[in-house]
């Protein structure tokens, strides 16, 4: 099978500039018209940590990170050892180091790499300014035969604003590691078709931002959280331009009472934050669904419980999303399947909320949301915020009214004769609390009802291929299950389907029945330790035949190799 | 001063406009009948639209507040009304925003959102009902309690010192500091309109009997009086008046110029189609 | 039970008739609505007989806004003249303060407070009688000053009527409930 893509690591600690690297790289790969996803690791230190840009780049999209690393390019060694188990490498992969870095740690090296000691460090000293990371980035260039023209263009953009001097220096600094790399073996980027124009460089943070944006949302209350705040800066510089506030809240009780506050007010209201902080929401999550007031509350998952790791992906927030809120609280649950796919699901969950006057916890994680990626142009869908709105009308307003929809008009304050208190006690359907049970009944069922009426249409899942055999997955880990399938498909095995569920909660019973006839056998894929996600499907749908649990725990991701192995593993039993 | 609207040919508005047909929960006596009284008689004299005002609150017996007002209303979760009123305020600034609650509330569970909105200054007027009690679940010492008042939950008292919410509002950054008494509809009346036309974060305790937890509180309307100063806009004043009066002294104590808080939302000149551009090759 | 508002600010100076017109209106309309309110929450505390009281007390203060009315008829005045109005308490001297309620008051204690009401009316219009510089004034406020007069007899007369308040009256024993 020809090759697609290739995997690059570039390591280095405090100062050594190899996520910036590693960026650069992404980018001139991308206009060379690769497609790929770069990653980052880094230590617990905020500055002079470990770190190491993970790239991936490819002739074809792709979702998911490699099954093991072609060239590793350490400017040091200093406590790389850490990134062993995140960089697997082989007889085929080849280290790039420097003599005096010392001597490559054993976990890495005993791997069985080709390794190429080059004095990155003296290369960079014999130039006016020169920096490693530059050095790296030309040796990089010259194997990838990326063309010197695409590192120009793309170190112009960065450093255009710095001065000619800075950027020649820079440049200069290229081509020597350009030209001290001239004899080693060459291992060009998989060609794809197309220059790469048009396509695009972004996070799953950033699509989600503007996923949002583009739905309607102009009110974001924030406070910051790894994995989760780009989402929020990306939002406070976006609402500048296009209009809108983002008010940076206390805490998190507070970020989700004031988007329940702007939104009751008319404004389509968001907030974005990690498990520490949706638990510290759950209160707020359930007085938006007995108040029915719309909002959207962006988790981007991280390694939990407690603190955990910060900088981690796990799928490990499901239940929490689902089961969290006290009481019988119906409210809407999504997840992204794709670092592209942040953004329509993103405004898509905007306008369910906001059609249904309900809450939407958006689940995506810290691989989806950090990845930097080289996508194509995400489709424009029209998902816009509609609410329906109560005109004013001099009759008795029942803002709770019992409709056939269950979707009751929402007076916006400010319309004369349609006063009324949202409350999150419960309440008769004018609004006034109530402890009857006729109402509680009424209320609940109609909470209930404007969810299980809704047309979702066919966005609830990505559904992929046909045949007896199903794969059930969510969110970040449909990457690898997809590419698995691929390859699977290549070589002759294409009685397998996939689905990938967007929408969880509601659940889909009946779309699922329909969408499994015919499959016997089912294997759910997923990245938490307990099986969260194999639980909900237990408790929600019927699983055709036998079903088995394929999963990991944060904080390693399932790899497109690993995760076929499993599935041809699963087919034969 | 006290106006009775019936009367007047000049002012269009009655208080009772702004009641709802809501029956109040409150315990006959309970202060939280006269601030009910007296924010509808500040309401009315400011001649506001009832649909221009929202009332938020948290929850508690003071926190039933917005239901039984004819203007728009949310009533949250314990507290967590500042926020909401904050989110609100911010997303639509021509409305007037009241915040009602209690001291459990506002200074409990909700301290960390007083401080900060005091600190934030939106121009949102917040009163609390303190009755150094928590009235609602039956009667607990609240942070505001004398240390050796006795319950079943801490029998004997807490034996901590009470929070001093004007001086800590006034430390935090409110810009407008009052204390009034529930049972004073003239003076209490007067000092809402004040709160509600001063710009910025105005903060107002209004001290609120609890007959059926705190009975002896039916006594302290022998023991409140005006404050014998005249309110003041500088802090370390205040403050001074604050920290050493016994907490009886009523009156606007501060009245503060520190701008608000820029609310509403910006308009931008970039349509939304258009942001994706920045992530294009 | 304790005994009513606080009577604490100086006597008014009211010099014109209309203004004193205008202030006997406004604190019978206030006392009106507060019996009514109170009405209500007696009602809504289950204390009806109480509540009934305060009805009554309401639509019989409605009487007297009609006469008050009749007065400003009589003497062909069209309008009132728009003033701040000048109590001997927080609110007008015939209105029961909110804070005097108690969910198992009696109906004697009601009548009490309605009693004060009443004197605190009287001493209202003495008071003006005695400052007033305007011959008109004065006599008005006499006329009005003797009518609540005999509302305090009427009231102390109904009050005779009416079993004493129990010690005890205010024994319950169940606990408080919580609503939250
Ligand atoms: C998160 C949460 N914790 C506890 C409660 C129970 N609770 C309801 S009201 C209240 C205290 C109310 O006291 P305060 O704010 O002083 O108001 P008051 O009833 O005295 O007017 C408490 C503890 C709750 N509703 N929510
Ligand atoms: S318990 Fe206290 S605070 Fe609550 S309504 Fe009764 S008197 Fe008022």
């Amino acid at each position: 099978m020809q090759k697609t893509s290739m995997s690059i690591a570039v390591v280095g600690s405090g100062g050594a500039g190899s996520i910036t690297a590693g960026n650069l790289l992404l980018e001139a790969a991308a206009r060379s018209g690769s497609y790929g996803i770069l990653t980052r690791s880094v230590g617990p230190q905020i500055r002079g940590g470990e770190a190491a840009a993970l790239i991936r780049l490819s002739s074809e999209p792709i979702d998911s990170i490699c099954d093991s690393y072609d060239i590793l390019l350490a400017l040091d060694w200093k406590n790389a050892d850490r990134f062993a188990a995140e960089l697997p490498m082989g007889p085929h992969s080849l280290i790039i180091t420097d003599p005096e870095q010392g001597a490559i740690p054993a976990v890495i090296g005993g791997s069985g790499a080709q390794v190429r000691e080059l004095p990155i460090g003296k290369l960079a000293k014999s130039i006016n300014k020169g920096r490693p990371n530059m050095i790296a980035l030309g040796v990089l260039a010259e194997v990838l035969s990326i063309p010197r023209e695409s590192i120009k263009a793309v170190l112009t953009k960065q450093l255009g604003d710095k001065g000619e001097q800075v950027l020649q220096s820079s440049m200069d600094t290229v081509t020597a590691g350009m030209t001290a790399a001239q004899d080693i073996a060459k291992q060009p980027l998989p060609k794809s078709n197309g220059s790469g124009s048009g396509h695009w460089l972004i996070t799953g943070n950033q699509a989600t931002g503007l996923g949002a944006v583009r739905a309607g949302v102009r009110f974001v209350a924030a406070y910051p959280i790894t994995p989760a705040t780009e989402v929020l800066e990306w939002l406070a510089t976006a609402l500048q331009k296009v209009g809108g506030k983002l008010v940076q809240a206390e805490d998190e009780l507070a970020s989700v009472n004031m988007i329940i506050g702007a939104s009751y007010g008319g404004i389509p209201s968001l907030t974005a934050t990690s498990g520490p902080g949706l638990s510290l929401m759950m209160e707020g999550l359930g007085l938006a669904v007995s108040a029915e007031v719309p909002i959207v509350v962006v988790d981007v998952m991280r390694v939990g419980p407690s603190t955990g790791i910060a900088t981690k992906a796990e799928q490990s927030d499901l239940n929490i999303a689902l089961y969290g809120l006290h009481g019988d609280a119906p409210h809407l649950v999504l997840a992204p399947v794709s670092i592209t796919d942040c953004l329509f699901t993103a405004q898509w969950s905007v306008y369910l909320a906001e059609a249904m006057q309900v809450p939407a916890i958006l689940l995506s994680d810290q691989y989806l949301g950090q990845a930097m990626a080289i996508i194509e142009p995400p489709e424009a869908v029209n998902f816009k915020a509609a609410r329906s709105i109560a005109q004013h009308s001099d009759g008795e307003y029942l803002r709770y009214a019992d409709t056939g929809n269950g979707i009751s008009p929402m007076a916006i304050p400010g319309t004369p004769g349609q006063q009324y208190t949202a409350d999150g006690l419960e309440h008769s359907m004018a609004g006034t609390p109530s402890t009857r049970a006729e109402d509680h009944a009424l209320q609940m069922d109609k909470r209930q009802r404007k969810l299980d009426k809704f047309d979702y249409g066919d966005y609830w899942a990505e559904i992929e291929g046909a045949g007896a055999h199903a794969i059930i997955t969510w969110g970040s880990t449909t990457g690898a299950v997809r590419e698995a399938l691929g390859r699977l498909r290549a070589e002759g095995i294409d009685d397998i389907r996939m689905v990938a569920m967007r929408l969880l909660s509601p659940a889909q019973p009946g779309k699922f029945r329909q969408t499994m006839a015919g499959v016997s056998k089912v294997l759910v894929i997923e990245q938490s330790h307990s099986g969260q996600f194999y639980k909900y499907l237990r408790a929600h749908y019927d699983l055709p035949g036998e079903s088995e649990l394929f999963h990991r725990a944060g904080p390693l991701l399932l790899r497109p190799g690993e995760t076929a192995d499993q599935i041809r593993h699963w087919r034969q039993a | 001063m006290n106006q009775i609207a019936e009367t007047m040919s000049t002012t269009p508005r009655n208080p009772a406009e702004y009641r709802s047909r809501v029956q109040p929960i409150w315990c006959p006596g309970c202060g939280d009948y006269s601030v009910l009284l007296e924010i509808t008689k500040a309401l009315a004299a400011l001649e506001l639209p009832p649909e221009q005002v929202a009332i938020v609150s948290g929850i508690g017996c003071s926190s039933r507040f917005p239901a039984y007002s004819n203007c728009y209303g949310f009533h949250g979760i314990h507290g967590r009304a500042l926020p909401l009123a904050t989110g609100l305020k911010v997303a639509r600034p021509e409305l007037t925003v009241i915040t009602t609650g209690g001291d459990g509330d506002g200074f409990s569970i909700g301290g960390n959102h007083f401080l900060h909105a005091c600190r934030r200054n939106v121009d949102i007027t917040y009163i609390v009902m303190d009755n150094q009690v928590y009235g609602m679940t039956k009667g607990q010492a609240s942070p505001t309690t004398d240390p050796d008042w006795d319950s079943v939950l801490t029998p004997g008292g807490t034996g901590i010192r009470p929070f001093q919410p004007l001086v800590i509002a006034l430390a935090s950054g409110a810009n407008f500091v009052a204390r009034a008494f529930a049972g004073d509809p003239e003076g209490t009346t007067q000092i809402i309109i004040e709160g509600i036309k001063h710009p910025g974060f105005s903060f107002i305790q209004i001290l609120s009997p609890c007959v059926t937890f705190r009975p002896e509180q039916r006594e302290w309307r022998n023991q409140v009086r005006p404050a014998p100063v005249p309110t003041t806009g500088d802090p370390s004043v205040a403050a001074k008046r604050i920290m050493t009066d016994d907490g009886f002294n009523l009156g606007i104590l501060y009245a503060g110029d520190r701008p608000s808080y820029q609310t509403g939302l910006k308009d931008g000149s970039m349509p939304a189609s258009e942001l994706g551009r920045e992530f294009v090759l | 039970m304790s005994g009513g508002k606080q009577v604490n600010k100086s006597t008014p100076v009211i010099n014109s008739m209309t203004e004193l017109l205008a202030h006997a209106l406004a604190l019978e309309i206030e006392a009106v609505a507060r019996y009514a309110e109170l009405a209500d929450i007696m009602a809504a505390h289950n204390n009806q007989e109480v509540a009934g009281l305060f009805k009554k007390m309401s639509q019989i203060e409605k009487l007297h806004v009609e006469t008050i009315h009749e007065q400003i008829d009589s003497r062909q005045l069209k309008k009132l003249p728009v003033i701040k109005y000048q109590w001997i308490s927080s609110e007008g001297p015939e209105t029961t303060d909110l804070a005097d309620l108690h969910y198992l008051m009696t109906p004697k204690q009601a009548l009490h407070l309605a009693l004060l009401n009443e004197q605190r009316a009287r001493d209202y219009y003495q008071g003006i009688r005695q400052s007033t510089t305007d011959h008109d004034t004065q006599v008005l406020a006499e006329e009005l000053a003797v009518e609540e007069e005999e509302h305090v007899a009427l009231l102390q007369n109904w009050l005779a009527k009416i079993p004493v308040t129990e010690d005890h009256w205010d024994h319950d024993d169940d606990l408080p409930n919580s609503q939250d």
